[in-house]
């Protein structure tokens, strides 16, 4: 779920606070806040949408955990959803990257349906 | 929410929900020449289970023996509950609009054969594209806005009213024409993109009278690593599978019948991609999937070489089938004025008893987004006068503030996790009998009473009041609905009918919500292919 809102990198656009399916985030006078964490889905669509990298969405959907954010900047996971769709100046966008086509070649045996349970061999999402 | 809303317009058309299905109707309505006013929970372009991750499509060429076979296998996959004319409809709309997709500027990659490959899109780029190109459309576009209830008089629906989450004020649209598409009901249960969808739109629908048809069409999951929320199952197509004590139980390729569930029900179960095992094989998976492996990029996991535990996800109604009964084929309901499209809508037409899966109700989003828009555009302008001189009452009667019969506040939280009590365990929902099924259902009848108490005045414990009666009102029409039918068929399956019962090949429709009557309709057999909707496109985007 959601745990950083950056300070130092937020420019205070709001778009966050715009665009959260969920509906996490306030708007202050300075950097939005995380003001109903619980109700994050984890779908990091946020940090594609925000320009200056200033958000970090943590893998665990569950549970609250602390986070280092000059360890994040410094690893590079700060902006690296949003540069991997390639959202933002001079990158190429995902769509255009997608090897979707390719995975059917590769995958190891045909495999069935089991029933309930959405469905591997289709492509049904990626 | 009784005196005048602080935001007010008047439209043609009323679409309520901004995945792909309120896009696409919000679209077509517009260009059927009605003035279109889209009002989303979340925001146009980020909102519902597509626009996160990856998407395939539905997508079959024009080929003639192709689409005989995809409706050949479809009408037997889907238990006999789907028509072969909705299914026809299907393919050829929904693979016009992937060529106004292109068009629009969606840059498709290329296959093996330097073709371009457009059965499969990335969530991101493409709702931000239908954002867009809803806009040049002229829709008015209402984000952080959703609808509480709707708006009714002798002449069926006029609009709808709700909350402006950004605000806290409230607003109305008034309009003869509303198209609900606010997705299914998962529950939040955090699939990916699916806490949007509470079933409110079900909800709001039942609230005028309309049907639920194949609510029984709702025992879905998708499996994901223990910690994430992508629910993107193909990747575990290059998994082998271990219990707890790290003993091999599949080594990849065909699995059983209910693998996942089964082994679940015993214990933990490990994962690792060893059927990615070449350095190619690992870049095209990451290059088709790349949301799935942000989680584990994040937390350190090489899910390659390393086993990390699985789960299995609630996916409700928004992978099943069930939803609001569609009457016509521009997606109207037995209420005048009222459509429905997408996965709030009984997608049994199209998918019958089995899921829609991704590729399935992706397509239906496109389709049934694109028939509703026009039908509701052709409604509106047919009426004499506009929705703003109508003497229209709030239809809402659970939930929300002005309908509490009590002054002790809906115990919100509690009444999500009770309801998701009975619907996430596997031993209720998955592996479905007869006396815990009932049990469940009675005690979700207990929650009932509780969301008819009083509301507080905040945006938030507005929505969720709401959001809280809509999902209990869901559950109870699904394991309602699952106990009458006395079969296995499709996804629907008991413990003590294992066998499909020709006697009820036909859907069933359930009525009500504090008391719930059910019928059983016949499937239409026979007629003819409606031809598809096209429109006059001048539009770059």
């Amino acid at each position: 779920m959601i745990e950083l809102v950056s300070a130092e990198r937020c420019i205070g656009c709001n778009l966050c606070v715009k665009v959260c399916p969920t509906n996490v985030f306030d708007k202050t006078e300075h950097e939005p806040v995380i003001a109903r964490q619980s109700d994050c889905q984890t779908c990091f669509i946020c940090e594609a949408y925000c320009p200056a990298d200033a958000l970090y969405v943590s893998p665990y959907a569950d549970e609250q955990i602390a986070v280092d954010e000059a360890e994040l900047a410094g690893n590079g996971v700060l902006g690296s959803w949003r540069a991997t769709i390639g959202w933002g100046p001079g990158r190429t966008k995902l769509a255009a990257l997608d090897k979707t086509p390719f995975i059917d070649r590769i995958l190891p045996a045909r495999t069935i349906r089991a029933a309930g349970v959405s469905d591997v061999r289709t492509p049904t999402t990626g | 929410m009784t005196g005048p809303a602080e935001e007010r317009l008047t439209a043609d058309v009323l679409v309520i929900g901004g995945g792909p299905a309120g896009a696409w109707a919000a679209w077509s309505a517009a260009s059927h020449g009605a003035r279109t006013v889209l009002a989303d929970k979340g925001y146009l372009g980020t909102s519902g289970a597509t626009a996160p991750g990856g998407t395939g499509f539905l997508y079959v060429e024009p080929d003639r023996e192709k689409r005989e076979k995809a409706v050949a296998e479809r009408l037997k996959s889907g238990g006999f509950l789907s028509e072969s004319p909705w299914i026809y409809r299907l393919m050829e709309q929904a693979y016009l609009n992937i060529q106004l997709v292109e068009k629009w500027g969606y840059r498709f990659p290329l296959d093996e054969n330097g073709n371009l490959y457009k059965s499969h899109m990335q969530g991101p780029e493409y709702m931000e594209l239908m954002r867009r190109v809803v806009r040049k459309a002229g829709v008015t576009i209402l984000d952080q806005h959703p609808a509480l209830e709707l708006l009714v008089d002798e002449h069926g629906v006029g609009g709808a009213r709700g909350v402006n989450r950004l605000t806290g004020g409230s607003w109305e649209v008034r309009a003869n024409a509303v198209v609900i598409a606010t997705g299914g009901c998962a529950f939040l249960s955090k699939g990916l993109g699916c806490n949007v969808q509470t079933g409110d739109g079900q909800l709001m629908a039942s609230e005028l009278g309309v049907e639920m048809s194949g609510m029984e069409f709702s025992r879905q999951y998708a499996t994901t690593a223990a910690f994430s929320t992508i629910t993107r199952n193909r990747v575990l197509g290059f998994a082998s599978f271990y219990d707890g004590e790290g003993n091999l139980i599949h080594e990849g390729g065909p699995r059983e019948d209910h693998f996942f569930a089964k082994h679940l029900a015993q214990g933990p179960v490990y994962a690792k991609l060893t059927h990615g095992n070449t350095p190619e094989k690992q870049a095209i998976i990451r290059a088709s999937t790349p949301l799935w492996f942000v989680p584990f990029d994040r937390a350190g996991i090489d899910p390659f070489t390393q086993s990390f535990p699985i789960q299995m996800r609630y996916e409700g109604t928004i992978r099943g089938t069930g939803g609001i009964r569609l009457t016509g084929d521009y997606c109207q309901t037995s209420v005048q004025g009222l459509f429905a499209a997408g996965d709030a809508a009984s997608r049994e037409k199209t998918a019958g008893a089995k899921s829609g899966g991704g590729a399935y109700n992706a397509s239906w989003a496109i389709a049934s987004g694109t028939w509703s828009g026009k039908g509701a555009a052709e409604h509106a302008l047919a009426q004499g006068k506009d929705a703003s001189h109508r003497n229209v009452k709030p239809a809402g009667r659970h939930g929300l503030a002005h309908t509490a019969d009590s002054t002790a506040p809906i115990p919100v939280r509690e009444v999500v996790k009770a309801v998701q009590d009975e619907m996430f365990p596997l031993r209720i929902n998955y592996f479905r009998s007869e006396p815990v099924l009932a049990g469940a259902l009675e005690r979700l009848d207990r929650q009932w009473p509780l969301v008819q108490g009083a509301v507080g005045p905040s945006a938030t414990g507005r929505v969720q009041a709401r959001e809280a009666a809509a999902m209990v009102a869901n559950a109870r029409w699904m394991y309602t609905a699952a106990l009458i039918r006395k079969e296995t068929r499709g996804m629907h399956t008991m413990a003590e009918y294992p066998e499909l019962d020709d006697s009820m090949n036909r859907r069933l429709l359930l009525s009500g919500i504090e008391r719930i009557a059910h019928r059983w309709e016949s499937v239409p057999s026979g007629g003819q292919t409606v031809p598809p909707v096209t429109v006059k496109e001048g539009l770059t985007v």
